[in-house]
């Protein structure tokens, strides 16, 4: 029996977290024989902290990976990425947009934003690769895609060759945006780390 | 056969048309939602938004009399609204089958309490099922509707959060059309008036003893005997899962159906394990009743009765094992949902922020606003309380107390429970102000229709309920429509209001911005220049304004360009792109 995959993503409520996770789902689902995704939804939604959890194995009883458990943290921001840090595996890899969003707190000044925190991230995990998304993003057509270049870094860790995730892609992404994040999810997988 | 990756609620909406389900109604309430929306989208089932749960639930009572399958279905604390029809329907029973959904929400996703409406199956005499994946969501959802025309009762399915929003395969099948059960008039049955209800009651009992037999028997509860005969545990629903992944060789008694619970199966399976343990969130249902049958249990002993229970949670109270942990370290700031850039709620809250009055709140996406830096909510209850709190806060300090206070709440929430209490204030002679925020949708819950949206929950077109008229019909005589985004209005047309000694209501109008999106305009900016960092801007409490460098800052990706902040600013440094031209 293989052992069970579990990818935990993370960011900022609108950044795309769930389509990413339907695409990584769609993927899944060709890798691996059961699969299971846990999101929140509700006040969630509204720019707040949002996780989404992915587990895929031969037999997956929880959807809920367990803090220390994770083999890839997948965050579209930092701070998100360093919020989640103890659901990582002490071998894991943190995949992190190197991108900061300043929460509400941040924004009227009651709270600060830490600094440094990629170097934060290094402290504490054994593997962690910055990406800049937006850039990445933006190159392919569109700054929205920063969710699918991530996705596109991430597949580099998983099995499944190129033809599998263009067809989980093709799955998940409704048609007429489908280019634009051909063209992004490439310019992730393609990163050279 | 296909398998495809649902929800449990996209699970259950599959299950409701797999049965041959015709009627689903239902109030919108995280985290069921979903489950009316995939609902709708099948074409042989007829579904819609009710404007609240009691109604839903009638409508789907009315609709099992009337001899179809009927479902209705909503979150925790909307099966308190529906609690009257529930109670009633228990004793009359059904004609075709009925099933009524509830969506708890251990740990509080998105709800203000978590009450365990497992309770209310055993309060009203139903049985109760609790499916552990979507797999099962479906195929209870489709056991549920056999069950209830069986044993002639309504059946409650409960779902948690973790059910209702996890994704797991379901196999797919096809609808089996259901005849519709010929209708015959039958007062002794359907009339629940003292003379049949003691006759009925008879029934009831004697239904509850056939159920518990049931339990005993069905598929829905089963042992799985493990390696390991020395730890006993007693699951069900999402909990059942973590016990698996937790204790893989314990053996395991998995309960499908909590309500009645098989005793005799109970009393085998204890006598089988040297420790039995019951692992539920929330209330020590199941261990209550195992408790009460002499057979000795551990459960609240060592598992609280607050949030949820997780793998790791098991693997610590059982095992004493927890997983080294990674730390974030120092305080990291907080993320908390906010009110979207352009909300039409922004203005009013300001506006009552700096008014300093009590507000009497209720439940929608406007309740964020009770937190920094709008901090403009003093009451959230339940749905529609806003108008019965800042009406019985009125009887109790006098009159005066309510020259400072207003009752706020959304067009969906006065729909759903709001109007009643505003009937009230005209009737029992109180003074009070209330702001109805009209939205023009139900929005919290991810943008659903309503009575006055003009939208049925298919999209077909709907006559739409008056709202000023309404209000005028409750006996209200000084009513006000206003524009939010214009400040100056809004706060003219509160203090006025709030000012006059009798009731008045202000209805703020203006969509909520993710369905207006042509309302979207070119962001604003700063003209650095001309701000003096005083901060007022940041206090509307928009994610996409910040402070950067001593000055406010516009976020152009976020900025829908409403104006809000540029008419709080003293400088007038906040303008529109046209007019300024570059970006800064």
């Amino acid at each position: 029996m293989t052992k069970t995959t579990n990818i935990l993503i993370v960011g900022v409520g609108g950044q795309g977290t769930i389509l990413a996770s339907r695409i990584l789902a769609a993927a899944a689902q060709r890798i691996a024989g059961e699969v299971k995704v846990s999101e929140i939804h509700g006040m969630a939604q509204r720019g707040g902290s949002v996780v989404t959890q992915v587990r895929f194995g031969d037999k997956v009883y929880s959807p809920i990976i367990q803090p220390g458990a994770a083999d890839v943290i997948l965050a579209f921001e930092k701070l998100e990425a360093l919020r989640w840090i103890d659901y990582l595996k002490e071998d894991g890899t943190v995949i992190v947009n190197d991108q900061a969003l300043d929460p509400m707190p941040v924004s009227a000044s009651a709270a600060v934003y830490p600094e440094d925190v990629i170097g934060k991230l290094r402290q504490r995990a054994k593997q962690v690769v910055p990406v800049d998304a937006l850039s990445l993003a933006l190159a392919a057509g569109n700054g929205k895609a920063v969710n699918v270049v991530l996705l596109g870094v991430l597949s580099q860790f998983l099995a499944g060759d190129s033809a599998l995730w263009q067809q989980a892609l093709a799955e998940a992404v409704p048609e007429k945006f489908l280019a634009v994040n051909q063209k992004a999810f490439a310019s992730g997988r393609e990163l050279q780390r | 056969m296909v398998k495809k990756l649902l929800t449990g609620n996209a699970a259950v909406a599959q299950g409701a048309w797999e049965a041959g389900v015709r009627v689903v109604s239902a109030y919108p309430g995280t985290p069921s939602t979903e489950i009316t929306e995939c609902a709708a989208a099948y074409e042989e089932i007829y579904a819609e938004w009710a404007p609240n749960e009691k109604v839903a639930v009638e409508s789907a009572i009315g609709a099992s009399i009337g001899g179809a399958r009927a479902l209705a279905a909503m979150k925790h604390v909307g099966l308190n609204v529906a609690a009257d029809p529930l109670f009633t329907v228990g004793y009359t029973g059904v004609n075709g089958g009925l099933v009524i959904v509830t969506a708890d929400d251990p740990g509080m996703h998105s709800s203000q309490n978590e009450q365990d409406n497992r309770l209310y199956g055993r309060a009203a005499k139903v049985p109760v099922l609790e499916p552990s994946d979507s797999q099962e969501a479906k195929d209870f959802t489709k056991l549920a509707f056999t069950i209830s025309e069986a044993f002639d009762t309504p059946v409650l399915l409960r779902l948690t959060t973790r059910i209702a929003h996890s994704q797991s395969l379901v196999a797919l099948g096809e609808r089996e059309e259901s005849e519709l059960v010929p209708y015959e008039k039958n007062a002794a049955k359907y009339v629940a008036m003292p003379a049949n209800a003691r006759k009925l009651h008879v029934m009831v009992e004697e239904r509850l003893q056939k159920l518990a037999a049931y339990s005993e028997t069905t598929e829905l509860n089963r042992i799985e005997w493990g390696d390991d005969r020395k730890l006993g545990i007693i699951a069900s629903g999402a909990v059942y899962q973590y016990v698996k992944e937790a204790l893989p060789n314990a053996s395991v008694l998995k309960i499908g159906m909590a309500f009645p619970l098989p005793k005799q199966l109970i009393t085998d399976f204890a006598a089988g394990v040297e420790k039995l343990i019951v692992i539920e969130e929330l209330e020590a249902f199941m261990e209550d009743t195992i408790k009460s049958w002499g057979i000795p249990v551990v459960g609240k002993e060592l598992f609280s009765p607050i949030g949820e229970i997780f793998t790791e949670t098991i693997k610590e109270k059982i095992l004493g094992e927890t997983a080294p942990r990674l730390s974030g370290g120092e305080n990291l700031p907080n993320r908390p949902p906010v009110l979207c850039p352009g909300c039409p709620h922004r203005g009013i809250f300001y506006v009552l922020h700096k008014l300093k009055l009590n507000v009497s709140g209720d439940i929608g996406c406007y309740t964020l606003a009770a937190v920094p830096p709008l901090n403009a909510m003093d009451t959230t209850i339940c749905m529609g309380a806003s108008i019965g709190v800042a009406h019985g806060m009125e009887k109790a300090r006098g009159k005066e107390f309510s020259r400072k206070t207003v009752a706020v709440l959304g067009d969906s929430t006065f729909l759903h429970s709001g109007i009643t209490g505003l009937m009230n204030t005209v009737y029992n002679g109180s003074t009070v102000t209330t702001i109805i925020l009209d939205n023009s949708i139900t929005a919290m819950t991810g943008h659903q229709e309503n009575p006055a949206t003009g939208k049925t929950a298919k999209g077909e077109p709907a006559p739409s309920v008056d709202l000023e008229a309404m209000v005028r019909a409750c006996g209200v005589k000084r009513v006000r429509v206003v524009d939010p985004f214009d400040l100056v209005a809004t706060e003219q047309v509160v203090r006025e209001e709030v000012a006059a000694a009798e009731p008045s209501v202000i209805i703020t109008k203006r969509p909520c911005i993710l369905i207006n999106r042509a309302a979207m305009k070119q962001p604003l900016l700063v003209e650095k220049e001309k701000c003096i960092n005083c901060g007022i801007c940041l206090g509307v409490g928009c994610p996409a304004i910040a402070r950067k460098d001593g000055k406010a800052r516009i976020d152009s990706a976020q900025c829908v360009g409403c104006g809000v902040c540029a008419s709080v600013c003293p400088k007038d440094a906040i303008v529109s792109r046209e007019k300024d031209g570059a970006e800064r």
